[in-house]
């Protein structure tokens, strides 16, 4: 099924008074993929990605996920129908500790949460999802940690934690590698990289080294409208991305 | 871990509670022919305390400061006064659920509306509902105006013919009150460290993540507001019974910023601290007022040396003192250094650190 299309906009458009951030965007998905979406600051990248988990509806187009349109549903919609999220600036309940976040982001999907009236079971299997994800990103040794007292870096993976506690079957993710060193950014690389065989991701990133290493297939935007969309081999190598980013992209070639 | 404290802070508490539960031994000793003032003083104390611990639930757990929380101080406050017979006492049986039902039907009806605003718009429309009833009651015939209501006799708490409590009795009243505090403090810590809290915690932190998450924060919200709402009724119901009559003045924002400020003394978020902070208050308000008769000054002077001194309230002092501040730190870091490779799999928010 890995050619399946998980989701898939059409003419997608937002628009803030005079400015149009998101133009008339269509791209696709694929089931198991990494589709990466690339473009120097202000290109709508992560305008895109909040009309895609609904935290901002679109002015116009169309979400399909899974065949069914999904513009106009509010984010807590979205993601209990399997679209998790992280986002471009630290997101976690710094209060709480490690595990205690993930607890809360898996008992949302499990059930539990009045769980004094519920089986000790579901209480059970909303801990062991969370050490599980927490395992996977390798911060198992800080499930008792406070979140406000582990590194950023830490922080950055928890957050990645949470949204793989939710089990969603699409990951969306804002610059999860945004702010971090060198040695940080490889074991957040190599965790995504694990991931591919169990979720669909859509990454965000400007690292380019991690998007070339990790992204089965490329979008890039620029000024809201895609510029160029395709395998990473083909975005590699091409011309038009490479005037992009060193600076020499004329804005009459991308209407 | 949030919501779970050091051993000091139960021990502190057990003390208290035992000096306090064994004044009417040591009462006439220490304060002589006043020791009935002070029982009512004691008594009222204890209301309060079961009042400003209901807001924390608000106001610390979840985040949403109030300034109408005495719109339910009063609600109950009335409902006992309206609802008791003119010439026999009301069962305590139909009358306590008859408090919380009306608060919680008050609280859902508001708390639809309140909670879907935030900060300055919540405190000003919690404000906006509590001083509509405070107009309301003070301008109603049915209400008794400005004077209120008299409340002729206390309810009683009976089994068939047989008395179980004689709640005309300042002593058996005093008890009375505070196992209503034991039970509201037992319940609002028991609710903290639920996963129901947990989801408060997390509202409180950061409720844009929790909706991302897929939480349906409005409904968590609301039910917290409604049992707040109720056990603030509950108070208000047992403040009307111990000084017989409801009063507008129990409705107005006056008693809501009053509540407000001793929360603040007492440390917000923590469900004990607001308990010291009614004490504190109370006591701090008795020495003010028999000192001069500029009291606000001086009680305004000392919550602003507690907000400075003391962000945490007095709480805080007693779960992190100044001269262990130091030593925690380092072995928090320690602890960090030498963490388990490994957790195991039990839910957390049952663990251990009772």
């Amino acid at each position: 099924m890995r050619d399946e299309i998980v989701l898939a906009t059409h003419g997608l458009t937002r628009r803030f008074g005079g400015l149009v951030a998101v133009n008339g965007v269509d791209f696709d998905v694929k089931s198991n993929e990494i589709h990466a979406i690339l473009g120097p600051n202000g290109a709508g990248k992560s305008t895109l990605i909040n009309l895609l988990s609904g935290e901002m509806p679109p002015s116009e187009g169309q979400v399909l996920y899974r065949n069914q349109p999904i513009q106009g549903k509010n984010s807590r919609q979205i993601a209990r129908m399997g679209i998790g999220r992280s986002h471009q600036k630290t997101n976690i309940f710094p209060r709480l500790n490690c595990l205690q976040n993930c607890e809360l982001a898996a008992r949302i999907h499990m059930g539990g949460v009045f769980g004094s009236w519920r089986s000790r079971q579901t209480a059970r299997e909303v801990s062991e999802r969370a050490l599980e994800v927490l395992d996977t990103c390798h911060l198992i040794h800080r499930a008792y940690t406070t979140a406000s007292d582990m590194s950023y870096g830490e922080q950055r993976q928890l957050q990645i934690a949470m949204v793989l506690a939710t089990a969603p079957s699409l990951m969306l993710l804002d610059e999860p590698m945004a702010g971090m060193g060198r040695e940080e950014t490889a074991q957040v690389t190599e965790l995504l990289a694990s991931l591919t065989d169990r979720y669909t991701l859509v990454l965000i990133e400007h690292d380019m080294d991690s998007v070339f290493r990790l992204a089965d297939r490329i979008t890039v935007m620029v000024d809201g409208c895609v510029l160029e969309s395709g395998p990473t081999e083909q975005i590699r190598t091409s011309e038009q991305v490479r005037d992009v980013y060193l600076g020499r992209h004329d804005k009459g070639a991308t209407a | 871990m949030l919501h779970r404290y050091p051993k000091r802070v139960a021990i502190i508490m057990l003390v208290l509670t035992a000096l306090v539960a064994t004044f009417p031994l040591w009462g006439e000793a220490a304060f002589g022919n006043q020791a009935n003032f002070m029982l009512e003083k004691l008594t009222f104390m204890l209301i309060l305390a079961l009042f400003a611990m209901s807001l924390d639930l608000l106001v610390g757990v979840l985040g949403l400061v109030s300034l109408g929380h005495a719109l339910f101080f009063g609600l109950g406050a009335y409902t006992l006064a309206l609802a008791s017979p003119d010439f026999s006492p009301a069962s305590m049986w139909w009358m306590l659920p008859l408090v919380m039902g009306i608060s919680a039907c008050v609280g859902l009806l508001i708390g639809v509306l309140v909670i879907r605003t935030k900060g300055i718009f919540f405190i000003m429309t919690t404000l906006a509902f509590g001083q509509m009833l405070y107009y309301f009651v003070s301008t109603s015939r049915f209400a008794g105006g400005t004077d209120g209501v008299f409340i002729m006799f206390r309810p009683s708490l009976a089994i068939g013919e047989s008395t179980l409590l004689d709640l005309d009795n300042p002593y058996s009243f005093f008890y009375f009150c505070l196992g209503m505090l034991l039970i509201g403090y037992l319940f609002l810590r028991w609710l903290t460290r639920s996963y129901f809290g947990q989801v408060l915690d997390g509202i409180h932190d950061n409720e844009h993540r929790m909706q991302a998450l897929g939480y349906a924060t409005g409904g968590y919200k609301l039910i917290a507001f409604v049992i707040s709402g109720v056990m603030a009724a509950i108070a208000g119901m047992l403040a009307a019974m111990q000084y017989g009559f409801a009063n507008p003045a129990q409705l107005g924002w006056h008693t809501s910023g009053e509540v407000l400020m001793m929360l603040i003394l007492g440390g917000m978020g923590t469900i004990f601290g607001p308990i010291l902070g009614a004490f504190a208050y109370e006591i701090l308000l008795y020495l003010y007022e028999h000192a001069t008769t500029h009291w606000p000054i001086l009680m305004g002077l000392t919550i602003i040396v507690a907000v400075l001194v003391l962000p945490r309230g007095i709480a805080g002092l007693i779960i992190a003192p100044p001269w262990q501040r130091k030593r925690i730190m380092n072995a928090e870091a320690h602890e960090t250094e030498n963490a388990p490779a490994t957790a195991s799999a039990q839910p957390v928010t049952q663990s251990k650190e009772d």
